[in-house]
């Protein structure tokens, strides 16, 4: 039986607009595109010209300081445009997709390095320290896989492994030759594809969000000390791999979830890594001020309609952005509709079913930390959140090392940014924090 | 649109950079985010949603859970100004409590305007938003000194512990020392026959617009502290200690009464904005330490009425629960309140130059304060270090 670990720090977070288990197709557009930025830490060259025809599997770009990291097309079509920003930052690579889709065929008998390596999978693998794509001359101590998200809003993994199983496996047992595979499952799931799964270790992991965030599931297993590094791969992203192994060719087709307040009705749709937002969101969305989050509410980027499915993204959350709402005296009102942890609002006294409207306002002004404890409460980690946080803002270096900033992404920070009274970014300075370290120490 | 929207969004050209009157930005500022929450959403690569709580929400609601103690002190002012003239029988409710209004009011407003003038100024220096945290210590002030003290002493004392204690430290959250026990300190060393003692600073002795009594000969009262100090003492009376629950002793403006400070600390700890832990540990250290020194001969004063008398349960409701100033670990709130009660009574037992000890020991703790945290995190890191060695 797998070893079942408690959380008791953290929070749910009930929003409205949960996606019901009904899976959509929609029209498959003209056009894809790869976003560099999307894969944490790569030094992007592009390997292509407008113009070139490539299949689903070819590299678009490969990693400058290891060219054996392929960023490869999900689609079978022509190089349409190599996106360039200020500064010649790439922004995007555009291939607009044949009506006839080929794929390349990989040899599946060899090595699964190499295979993931030139299948552009391995770019899909990221790791701890610094969470950004994983190095592939490291031998990794773990593979952690989790398989499920506690964030709102997020994708059902069990819903969408329907079907899949068999693949699923097929990633995990080729991963487990790689290094020894930790595979995370929530108390609620029951499937056996996950709870049985085989070639991994299975724990179960009981608590509130963010029990389903990789990076607690390691600080409890087998927490990363300085020298070490564990990989991480997202669960759909094993059946990727699974469906490479079968078939000889990539397909990234995801079962993201399209969720929130502001999705007219919230369900799963069959989309492609890389697919134009406005395939999905056109007409299922109240559009008048609404954000467009790509991937989760908590961790996701800020885009528009006519942005691209980001590699990483299991879901694709609308929430309304709220910069009209003129909300007056908010620090004495009762504001009985309003979300809160904190016992001066009356959210408490609604019971955990209440599903709530969140806007995307900040709701207050960035002040230096006040408050004490707010983080650790949410914050499910052997770590003093708001210690490592103050030990960034200095940059003290030394003393994040020492206070565990190997252990963390920014994503981690998430549930505690949410609760935060004194606002701060903290997800942006976890990431801005490891950035410079891991450039200290390269 | 909403009417005062509208009158704000039409200031706003004249206070922005470049604007002909600039120098009042952080004032307008000040004023819009209090009349309406900002309507700036999340930054790309921050969380998209947050909790409705910020910091303006918190600092009003502990000063609605300063309102009990508050309200209870001005009643008191008139009461004891009453009781000195020797007219309790004659004064009415309301008329005590409009004395003690009209006694407490100008303190309050020398405190706030002084102290929120110079948060203003600094706000618009380095051009960032007003800090709230001076809500809080602006209506503290008031509540710690006696009700004797000139206005212009309040003035000074404020202007200093808002610079010297707070701004050049950051402001709001980078702050070692209480705000406003750094005041109190302040008024203490510098004009202490003002401010201790059994002098006449306790109770009001004029009239005030029409109302209260003038005493005829300077009145002298002592708190039950100070008496307690005095030679020949030989414990109080249940009336004494009745009184100090109640709230009807002389004594600084709020501190008196303990079920007025128990009704804000209630709300406090209800809303978790005072931790529980330093609170109880405070009580618990005071009550250990209280117990030993009565029991090796030091002192007449029992336990529990250390507790109720002078500005210990005050101080332990809302100064040394200070999330800033106080620790910042959970372990390490259990010691700082420990260390607090400790010091309180130990002060006061000990010490016979001044009956009271609460200031004086959460300032000191404060100092302390980092290091206690100090020894917790380092267990953390030090817990890291080995885990990587043993591997």
């Amino acid at each position: 039986m797998a070893k079942v670990i408690k959380l008791r720090k953290g929070l749910d977070i009930n929003l409205k607009g949960k996606a019901t288990k009904e899976i959509a197709s929609v029209k498959c557009p003209g056009e894809y595109a790869l976003v560099p930025d999307d894969f944490t830490g790569v030094k992007p060259k592009v390997v292509v010209k407008e113009g070139d025809a490539v299949k689903a599997g070819d590299a678009l770009f490969v990693d400058k300081l290891h060219p054996e990291v392929k960023f490869v097309s999900p689609v079978s079509g022509t190089v349409s445009m190599v996106e360039r920003g200020d500064r010649r930052k790439l922004l995007s690579i555009r291939v607009k997709a044949d009506e006839k889709q080929e794929a390349r065929q990989f040899d599946t008998k060899g090595d699964v390095k190499s295979l993931m390596l030139e299948s552009g999978l391995f770019a899909f693998l990221r790791q701890r320290p610094y969470d950004v794509v994983a190095n592939p001359e490291d031998k990794p101590k773990a593979i952690f896989v989790s398989a499920f998200n506690s964030m709102p809003l997020s994708q059902d993994f069990e819903y969408v492994l329907q079907g899949q199983e068999a693949e699923f496996q097929a990633g995990l047992s080729a991963l487990a030759k790689l290094a020894k595979v930790y595979l995370g499952v929530s108390a609620k799931q029951t499937a056996k594809a996950l709870t049985e799964a085989k070639d991994c270790e299975v724990n179960v992991f009981d608590g509130p969000a963010p029990a389903g965030n990789v990076g607690v599931q390691i600080n409890h297993v087998s927490p990363v000390n300085k020298g070490e590094v564990v990989w991480t791969l997202g669960a759909e992203e094993v059946i990727f791999l699974g469906r490479l192994l079968k078939n000889g060719t990539v397909d990234f087709t995801r079962t993201i979830a399209l969720a929130g307040s502001e999705v007219k009705a919230p369900k799963y749709y069959k989309v492609m890594v890389g697919q134009k937002l406005t395939s999905l969101l056109e007409g299922t969305i109240n559009a008048e001020s609404a954000r467009i989050i790509n991937g989760n509410v908590m961790t996701g980027l800020k885009t528009s309609a006519e942005g691209w499915l980001g590699a990483h993204a299991t879901e694709v959350n609308v929430i309304p952005e709220g910069d009209h709402a003129d909300e007056m005296l908010g620090w004495i009102m009762p504001r009985f509709n309003t979300f809160s942890t904190h016992r001066s609002y009356f959210s408490w006294l609604f019971g955990k079913k209440k599903e709530y409207v969140i806007d995307a306002r900040i709701k207050g002004g960035e002040r230096h930390m006040i408050m004490s404890g707010e983080y650790d409460k949410v914050f499910p980690m052997d770590i003093y959140a708001g210690y490592l946080i103050k030990a960034i803002i200095a940059g003290d270096i030394d003393r994040q090392e020492a206070l565990g900033i190997y252990e963390v992404a920014p994503e981690d920070f998430a549930i505690a940014e949410f609760v935060d009274s004194s606002k701060l970014e903290l997800q942006r300075i976890v990431r801005e924090g490891l950035d410079i370290l891991r450039k200290e120490n390269a | 649109m909403n009417p005062i929207k509208k009158l704000f969004d039409n200031i706003h050209p004249y206070v922005e950079e470049g604007g002909k009157f600039h120098a009042f930005r952080s004032l307008v500022d000040g004023f819009e985010t209090f009349a309406f929450v900002p309507n700036t959403t999340g930054r790309v690569g921050s969380v998209n949603i947050h909790d409705a709580i910020d910091s303006k929400r918190i600092m009003s609601l502990v000063v609605i859970a300063l309102l009990p103690a508050l309200l209870f002190g001005m009643f008191n002012v008139g009461y004891q100004n009453a009781a000195a003239c020797g007219m309790l029988e004659e004064a009415t409710f309301w008329g005590m409590f409009w004395y003690g209004f009209l006694a407490v009011l100008p303190k309050i407003i020398v405190s706030y305007v002084v102290g929120l003038g110079i948060e203003f100024v600094v706000a618009q220096w380095k051009n960032e938003e007003i800090q709230e945290g001076f809500l809080v210590s602006g209506i503290l002030i008031p509540m710690i000194v006696p009700v004797t003290c000139p206005l212009w002493m309040l003035a000074i004392a404020v202007a200093f512990s808002v610079i010297l204690a707070k701004e050049i430290f950051g402001g709001t959250g980078m702050n070692i020392f209480n705000p406003a026990l750094i005041t109190r300190a302040f008024l203490f060393f510098s004009y202490p026959s003002c401010m201790t003692g059994d002098a006449t600073v306790w109770v009001a002795q004029d009239t005030i617009l029409g109302l209260g009594y003038k005493a005829t000969d300077a009145y002298t009262a002592a708190t039950p502290l100070g008496e307690a100090a005095q030679a020949g003492f030989a414990g109080f009376t249940p009336e004494t200690i009745q009184d100090a629950i109640t709230g009807l002793i002389p004594g600084c403006i709020g501190e008196t009464s303990v079920i007025a400070i128990a009704l804000g600390g209630l709300l406090l700890l209800w809303t978790g904005v005072a931790s529980w832990k330093t609170m109880l540990s405070v009580f618990v250290g005071g009550a250990a330490t209280g117990y030993l020194m009565q029991a090796l001969g030091l002192t007449q004063i029992q336990w529990y009425e250390q507790l109720v008398l002078g500005g210990f349960a005050f101080g332990a409701v809302f100064m040394a629960t200070d999330p800033v100033t106080s620790c910042r670990t959970e372990c390490g709130k259990y010691v700082f309140g420990l260390l607090v009660g400790f010091i309180a009574v130990l002060v006061r037992v000990l010490n016979p130059g001044y009956p009271e000890g609460m200031m004086l020991a959460i300032l000191l703790m404060n100092l302390f304060a980092s290091l206690i945290d100090y020894c917790f995190v380092q267990s953390n890191i030090n817990k890291r270090a080995k885990r990587a060695i043993v591997k």
